[in-house]
Formats: structure tokens, sequence, C-alpha cells
């Protein structure tokens, strides 16, 4: 059965997510956008109230809700800010997957109840310099020494690992396996041999943590190998594919935040004698991006719940990534447009809000490659 | 400590229309939410519960089956269990039979303390909360702008129009809290997880209470208020300014204006 409303207990989830976005984020979002830093206040709130375990069991310490309820949360702080947005989703989907989708019992308890239990940040080391769309060309190595593996290699575009505890990194146990030849690692930040760089400066999302990982003969004890040699790339692959769920429910989140300040804007400012709201011009755009963005949602919410009901959503979240992130820059471009000179300020947020839309269509697999994904699956080719 | 909270569902808009007809609230297409005072006193009664172990909180509210949505609200803030009295019967009850209502469902449990908001956004009275400790016969303490358990008592700082007054009282007894008394906390995802999964909202009837409730004290003919007449105020316009003004000058320049007005 199809259903497009959200039930109660969903109306309160966002309720509260928007209420926390509105008075804890909202406020501080333009000054850490500006300081290039995230707010580890920031962060301890919203492991306070349940926002960096959402979808994994309460057997776990998680919160035992569901990947629909965690869109809702995504959407509500990107709306604010899309640092925050991505900061929790890389922990969620990318990190917290990979241990809860694939680890035995014993890592479970190590390393996901700290993770969701809200006392430890997780960050996903895949994207290497040579390997982004091809993340088959992993030059990272790992090497068997005895009960350890000692990882070798560098990546690139860590999500959240300025400040992360705990690191899955893939790297080749078998070089000449290919993919069959990558695994994952649960690697502890204070691991020897380890080392994060400063973070690279970048055109948006300036608040969240990105760096380069290195490492250099780090020792990790196979306990830390997750699943078996050569899981890896099916690891990754699977962290991914819900990975975008997340970016998806981002790209809209930006997005309907863009179209919210926007709306706020047209209501106030006169130019020849009307409130530039009264233009037709400004009422179907605004209808157009409206529209849009409602479309993005919907699919972002189709993909939830397949994932929520295990069904094969991996093509409906390669779908709701590439629409949501295309429309996410439509979007706050016209809404920049909307704002005229102001919009192009930093007094508002919505420069920035274009600004941190561009990567949606970049990270977690970039549109071209969302494209690859849905064409295969309509098998064209 | 076994605490309760009375809570009221309103609407969420400081807009409120009214139906001309029957001078009753329009609520369809207002989103609602608990009452501001409410929320704060729940927030109140969670910190009692967190210094004084083995304590329950239970929220209590009287509405139509969607006020569910604000008893869940309450406990997933972290309140014990939540009580919905709803009835056709208590429809159209003004303060008086709201209280006796709400204070029969009160002798149905245990407590220690009750806190209820000071007043209801869409009401204003400030009557519900003393008329329920008039029925219980139970001290009461209103305008609570902060709330210390010290020993087996309770102080209370009542706010008053130039001043504060510290009550220390026992228990049992009745607080109305002001906003102030505390900032309400957020739910958390899991608390709205088990709001809806692992803690019951228990649903009472006019039958669940009958045997300490007088029906000619409910519902709109257990009403003693009548309403002659409801309205929205009219915006008033901007008042005159008249600046750089000596004194004298002032008080000749404003006489003017009242003659001119007629008001003298």
């Amino acid at each position: 059965m199809i259903g497009f409303t959200l039930s109660n207990e969903r109306l309160l989830q966002r309720q509260m997510f928007r209420d926390f976005a509105e008075h804890e984020i909202k406020p501080i979002a333009s000054q850490m956008d500006e300081e290039e830093r995230f707010s580890m206040d920031l962060l301890k709130k919203l492991q306070k109230y349940g926002m960096m375990g959402i979808p994994y069991d309460k057997a776990y310490g998680g919160e035992g809700a569901d990947i629909l309820t965690y869109a809702l949360c995504i959407e509500e702080l990107s709306k604010v800010d899309g640092s925050t947005g991505v900061t929790v989703s890389v922990h969620t989907s990318l990190c917290c997957s990979c241990i809860n989708d694939f680890s035995n019992e014993i890592q479970k308890e190590k390393y996901l109840r700290p993770l969701v239990e809200s006392s430890k940040i997780g960050c996903f080391g895949l994207t290497e310099p040579g390997a982004g769309t091809d993340a088959s060309g992993q030059k990272t190595t790992a090497g068997l020494d005895g009960d350890f593996y000692l990882l070798n290699g560098q990546k690139v575009f860590t999500t959240n690992s300025g400040f992360a505890d705990i690191f899955i990194i893939f790297a080749l146990t078998d070089p000449s396996k290919g993919t069959r030849g990558i695994s994952a690692f649960i690697v502890e930040r204070d691991t020897p041999g380890l080392e994060v760089s400063k973070d690279i400066p970048r055109m948006g999302i300036r608040a969240a943590s990105n760096a380069e990982v290195a490492l250099i003969d780090a020792r990790v004890h196979k306990d830390n190998l997750i699943g078996v040699e050569g899981l890896g790339y099916k690891i990754a692959m699977n962290a991914l594919a819900g990975g975008r769920i997340g970016i998806g429910a981002q790209a809209v989140g930006i997005a309907q935040g863009a179209i919210d300040e926007a709306v706020k804007y047209v209501k106030e400012r006169k130019q020849f004698g009307r409130r530039i709201s009264q233009f037709q011009n400004t009422q179907f755009k605004l209808a157009e991006l409206q529209t849009k963005v409602d479309a993005a949602r919907l699919m972002v919410w189709r993909a939830a719940a397949a994932k929520d009901n295990h069904e094969n959503f991996a093509p409906l979240a390669a779908m709701c990534k590439y629409y949501a992130s295309e429309v996410a820059n439509d979007v706050t471009r016209a809404c920049v447009q909307l704002l005229g000179g102001y919009g192009y300020t930093r007094e508002y947020p919505i420069e920035r809000m274009h600004r941190d839309a561009k990567i949606t269509e970049i990270y977690e697999g970039t549109s071209e490659a969302m494209k690859m994904i849905i064409s295969g699956l309509m098998k064209i080719n | 400590m076994k605490i309760v909270v009375c809570i009221k569902q309103v609407p969420d808009t400081t807009e409120v229309r009214l139906d001309p007809k029957s001078n009753t609230l329009i609520r369809d297409g207002v989103p609602s939410i608990i009452n501001p005072d409410d929320k704060a006193g729940i927030e109140a009664a969670l910190r009692l519960k967190e210094k004084v172990e083995d304590s329950i909180v239970t929220v209590m509210c009287m509405g139509p089956p969607q006020a569910d949505a604000a008893l869940r609200e309450a406990l997933a803030m972290g309140c014990d269990d939540a009580v919905l009295l709803t009835d056709k019967a208590f429809g159209g009850s003004d303060t008086w039979a709201t209280s006796s209502i709400i204070a029969s469902a009160l002798k149905k449990l245990e407590f220690d303390v009750i806190i209820t908001g000071r007043q209801a956004i869409d009401g204003d009275t400030a009557q519900v909360g003393p008329q329920i400790a008039e029925h219980l016969g139970i001290p009461q303490v209103c305008y609570a702008e902060k709330i210390e358990i010290k020993e087996d008592k309770l102080l209370i700082w009542r706010q008053f129009e130039d001043r504060c007054h510290i009550i220390k009282v026992g228990i049992p007894c009745l607080i109305t809290a002001l906003s102030e008394v505390a900032k309400p906390r957020y739910m958390s995802v899991g608390g709205i997880v088990d709001a809806y999964h692992t803690k019951e909202v228990m649903i009472w009837s006019y039958e669940d209470i009958m045997d300490t409730l007088d029906v000619s004290n409910i519902g709109l003919k257990g009403s003693p208020t009548r309403v002659t007449k409801s309205f929205t105020k009219e915006a008033k316009g901007t008042g005159a300014v008249l600046k750089n003004l000596t004194d004298d000058e002032a008080v000749t320049a404003i006489m003017a204006k009242f003659k001119e007005k007629h008001i003298i």
C-alpha cells in the first residue's frame, strides 16, 4: 500500500528535529561556516538527543528508530546547515552501518555501542587521491604481520576525520584480486601510524571536517577486520548505497531551507511599490521550486521506506540522490536570484546554502556515478 | 515521590480565530502544542524526579482524542505514564467543570505533588489549577518561578508583582508553574520511539471516574460560565508622539489634544 502521510510518531520526531535545528544550529550556522569549524558543543548536543544513532537497535545503545526517521532528521538539520547534515550522515550511514551490517558481536559491543550510544564519532576512508568515482583503484595496502595488519596508504576527502574517534579504512589485503582483494578495517584514532591532516579548504559545507588521512605502517589488530578478507568492496558499496539516502535528504533540506528563506524575504522586500511576492514571476518561480523539492523528498522517502522494508533500495537511493542533489543546486541558485544583490551577500544564509548544495552532486557518488547505476539497471548497454 | 503534571493541548497561534456563532475556538488547520506553562511544569517535574529517587511522573490531559499527541510528547520528554481524559460528556466544560473532572481523575491516582501550568494561552483564566487543589482539599502555591526540594518539603519561589515569596510547603500540594520555572528539554529520538512503542497512554472516560464525579458538574450543562460575547480585539492605531517639548509645553499640548478629541 502506498502512503504519503507521516505517522504521528514521525511528525513528533520531525517537530523535535525542527525545534532543535531552529534553536541550536541556526543561530551558529553562519559563524561555523565563517570559521570553518564544527562546534564541538553542537556535536555533544546532537549526541545527547540521540541524533547520532537513529536507525540502530536499542540493544546496542541506538535509538531504535528507522531510516525514514533518520532521513527526516537529516533534512531538518540541513534546512539550516548542510554541514551539520553531512556530519550526522557520514557518522550514521557510512561508519556505523559498516559495523552494524557486517561486524561480529564483539566488534559491535566494542565499537558500534559507543558510536551510537553517543560517546564516539565515526568516519569512513574509502576515497584516495587516485580512487574517486573509480573506488576499485585503491592503493592502500594491508599486509599481515603476526596478529596485526600493517596499513599503508593515503585517504582523502575523509569527512569527520578531524574529530572522529573511529575510522573505517579500506585497504588491499590482496592486490592481485582487484575489488575482491579489498578489506575493511576498524581503526582507532590513536593508532600509531594514523595521521590526519588539517581540513581541506572547500567551497561549501565549510563547517564540516574533511581532511586527508595518512597511514604509515599503522598497526591494526586482526580482530578489527570487518567480516573476512576481500569483503571490503561489498561493505563500502552497501554503506554508500545507504549513505545516498542521507545525502538525498541533505540536498532536500538545503533546498527547502533556501525556499523558506526566500519566501520570508520576498514577503518583505518592496520594489516598484509592491512587495516582490506580489509579482507573478516570484510566485511562479517559488511554485516551481517547491514542486521540485516535494518530488525529491518523495523520492528520498521512497528509498528510505524501501531500506526499512529490506527491499532492494540501492537503485532508489541512487535516483533520489541524483535528483535531489540536482534540485538542491537549481533551487539554491534560483533563491539567490530571488534575493538579488542581498542573496549574494553573506548577510543572508542563501549564498551559503548555494555553496553547500554543490557538494551533494559530488560526494558519496557523483551524479554521473548515479547515472551509471541507474542506466545499468535499465540494461541499456 | 509521585508527581502528576496536568497539561492542556492548545492551538499554536496568537491569532486564534473564533466561531462567531458558538463563540468557541476554530481549531482546524491550527497546529496544536502543549501549553507553554504546562510544558515548563513537565520539565520542573522531571527535574524533581531526577533529584528524588524512585520518583514517578504521570502526565494527565483532558481533551479530544487528538490530545494523545500532547501526552506522547510529554512521555518522550521523560514522563513515565500518561492519562487522557476524553469523553463527549466532558465537551464544553468551563474551568469549574474541567477542574471537577480532573480532580476526580486525580483521586484515582496516588500523588504527592501536582503541577499544573499557571494558565493556558487559549483561555488565560489561571483557574483550573487552583480549583483542582480546592476540590482535592490540598494546599496550593501558584505562580511558581522556581521549585526546590528540601528534605521532605518543597521550597517554592512564588512570583509577585514587585517581589518574590519563598514558600515552604509540605506534601501533598499543588503548584501552578510559570514558564520561567524551567526551560523544557528537547525530546530525544529514542524517547519518542519509547513514547509510541513501550509507554502507554491510558484513556479514561466518564465511566472510569464517575464514582467520584457529580454528573451535574461536567460538560456544557455543568458549566456555570456563560459567554455573552466573544470578539477579536481590533488593532489600535499608533499613538501620537510629541517631541522636544518642555514640561509646561507638554502639559499644554496634551490638554489641547484631549480637548480636540473631546475626551475632556
